[in-house]
């Protein structure tokens, strides 16, 4: 534990700001968080992207880091469009199907927003550090200021950039803080080798800071997990 | 029908007569067209049973032209009650190619691209050796003593085809039903020589549920006195109607309730009332036998007895340990699975077994399960979303591939 960010402790700690995260400027048409993903991955690893969508993050991770990657994603619009890709992707559910993969079967599995979506988020975890031996894993935080503001001030459940359904529409159905998901790494004994925070537009935030002040101004938060 | 002198094997014709004038054996009555790959007595079939099949012959066909780098060969693999006609008019029933939706020019398995090839299954009764064929220890047909055929047997088989061929590694081997069986088989068994496969609405073994279907055809077949412990060729008679019951239960497993309350409902073939008989009231009924005896005029009783068995006896798990990932282990070929949601022959549970295996074995998978009420029939029919997902795949492996 002591190698872990004492993001949970005193006021004044600061959270690292990852070296390898990216800058704007080299975001070369790829989105953002993305590319804070891709600074994570080591070249050639073997990858598996849970709810890969269209399968973007996927192709830009075997593009531009070689990786051997595999997807998991709901939709069979999604799935087709990871086909024509050229992607291995399975149609299948992050809650029951992790289950069948092996131990240690990938180097790096990326959960992206998606934790907030499944029914059982701590099993799920789990399974990610399960399986893989490295666990990226980027949550909307529900302690961000706006969030916190539509609550406090118009008693409202929140509708924002990174939450824009309505609470009778959103597939979210556990919402986190990043404070609240740090406790949740320290439940099922999970080591935080990196964390950061990203703004609304998914740019990381380049700065040292108290954890507060990132579970407060940050619209996602980001961790990079291996098992204890 | 066994008026048509073509399709007709009746006991006035000897067999082996008919093979010295004619060059073509009894199993090629049905369709003398197929170009057919012979084996002699040199190179045997090595059969699962022990036995060493010599001499045979596999029918065949082709479509689309093979590359001077012979990198964009397809091979189909036909189910149960398929043939080598994926393509082209049925030399029997002369309808359209049972894979017309699937392939063709701009298809995705496209003829203009790729260099396609289906084989009539080894045991089958289109042109290749099965029960129907002449024994050369007796000068009869086989019938029961054609050995027992297995799913590998026919891969084996298919392998000396594309051999004769000259096709050593294939793009893509794809088959639904019991034609993924062979996939399957095929991925299991020459890894290094499948760069995709595509298994579609299939398992990794038959279930007890399956198995059960297929006993009640085999048993209507075998009750039928027509039948003749298997010598009705002999014998000059045909056991149509056996067979016409074991496809008409047959068939009710390709389809699903809903896909049958679609199209039939509770409807009367004729008015609106009952005729209180036993007459074919219900269109359901109508249709039913409608498919029997469509089905004995393009099949042989003893082949249908013969596939059925190598699809009961089909266990990839099993022939590995009891593990199904040990099947693929090591292997670099890349898999899309694919199930549709109203199959319950093979169930959509029995193609995720399949991925897991795959996963486990660490090969490269894709799954879609695709939206249908057509049930097992449906990788038949016109299914857009079949089609897209085939294609995003099959054009993924051709560029991979440098085609």
């Amino acid at each position: 534990m002591s190698a872990q960010p004492d993001i949970m402790g005193d006021a004044g700690a600061p959270w690292d700001a990852a070296d390898a995260l990216p800058r704007a400027e080299d975001a070369g048409g790829a989105r953002v968080d993305h590319l804070v993903v891709l600074g994570l991955v080591p070249p050639g690893a073997r990858v598996l992207d849970i709810g890969c969508g269209d399968g973007t993050l996927l192709a830009l991770l075997r593009d531009r880091r070689g990786v051997d990657g595999r997807g998991i994603e709901l939709s069979r619009e999604g799935v087709n469009a990871c086909l024509a890709r050229g992607l291995s992707v399975i149609q299948g559910d992050a809650d029951t199907d992790l289950a069948n993969y092996p131990d240690g079967a990938f180097d790096v599995v990326v959960l992206s927003q998606t934790i907030q979506a499944t029914r059982n988020p701590r099993i799920v975890l789990e399974h990610l550090l399960r399986i893989g031996r490295q666990v990226i894993i980027s949550f909307p935080n529900f302690g961000h200021w706006r969030v916190r503001a539509e609550l406090a001030f118009r008693g409202r459940m929140p509708v924002t950039a990174m939450l824009p359904e309505a609470w009778y529409e959103t597939q979210n159905i556990h919402h986190c803080t990043i404070r609240d998901f740090v406790g949740l790494c320290r439940v099922v004994g999970a080591r935080i080798e990196k964390a950061t925070a990203l703004d609304a537009r998914g740019h990381p935030m380049r700065f040292s800071m108290p954890w507060w002040v990132w579970n407060l101004i940050g619209a996602q938060g980001v961790f990079l997990l291996r098992r204890e | 029908m066994d008026t048509t002198p073509e399709t007709c094997l009746d006991s006035r014709t000897d067999p082996a007569a008919r093979l010295r004038e004619t060059g073509r054996e009894p199993s090629q009555a049905l369709d003398p067209k197929s170009p057919v790959a012979r084996f002699g007595t040199d190179r045997p079939l090595p059969m699962d049973s022990g036995v060493m099949l010599a001499p045979f012959q596999v029918a065949y066909q082709t479509a689309g032209t093979l590359n001077a780098d012979r990198s964009n060969a397809v091979l189909i693999c036909h189910a149960l009650t398929g043939d080598q006609h994926f393509a082209h008019t049925h030399p029997v029933t002369g309808k359209p190619g049972w894979w017309e939706t699937l392939v063709g020019p701009g298809k995705p398995v496209d003829t203009d691209r790729f260099f396609v090839v289906c084989s009539n299954v080894i045991g089958s009764c289109m042109g290749s050796t099965g029960p129907a064929s002449l024994n050369p220890d007796t000068n009869r047909p086989y019938g029961l003593d054609f050995p027992l055929v297995t799913i590998r047997d026919m891969v084996r088989a298919q392998a000396m085809l594309l051999d004769h061929l000259g096709i050593g590694e294939l793009l893509l081997c794809i088959g639904g039903s019991m034609g993924g069986m062979q996939v399957l088989q095929w991925a299991a068994l020459y890894p290094e020589r499948v760069f995709a496969a595509m298994p579609i609405a299939t398992g990794a073994r038959h279930s007890a549920q399956n198995i059960a279907f297929h006993e009640v055809g085999r048993q209507a077949i075998m009750a039928d006195p027509a039948w003749a412990d298997g010598r009705y060729l002999e014998a000059g008679t045909r056991p149509s109607k056996g067979l016409g019951v074991a496809r008409m239960g047959a068939h009710i497993t390709y389809l699903s309730e809903a896909a049958l309350h679609r199209k039939f409902g509770r409807r009367f073939q004729a008015g609106s009332a009952p005729t209180f008989s036993f007459n074919a009231d219900f269109q359901i009924e109508s249709y039913l036998r409608h498919q029997g005896l469509s089905f004995v005029e393009r099949f042989d009783a003893n082949a249908y007895l013969y596939l059925t068995r190598a699809m009961d006896y089909f266990d990839l798990a099993e022939d590995h340990g009891g593990v199904l990932a040990n099947a693929f282990r090591g292997t670099r070929t890349r898999f899309c699975v694919m199930s549709f949601t109203s199959d319950w022959l093979f169930p959509t549970a029995d193609s995720r077994a399949i991925v897991h295996a795959l996963n486990a074995a660490s090969a490269p998978v894709a799954f879609v399960e695709v939206e249908s009420d057509k049930g097992h029939d449906a990788f038949l029919l016109d299914e857009p979303a079949m089609f897209s997902a085939a294609k995003g795949f099959i054009d993924a492996a051709a560029r991979a591939r440098g085609l």
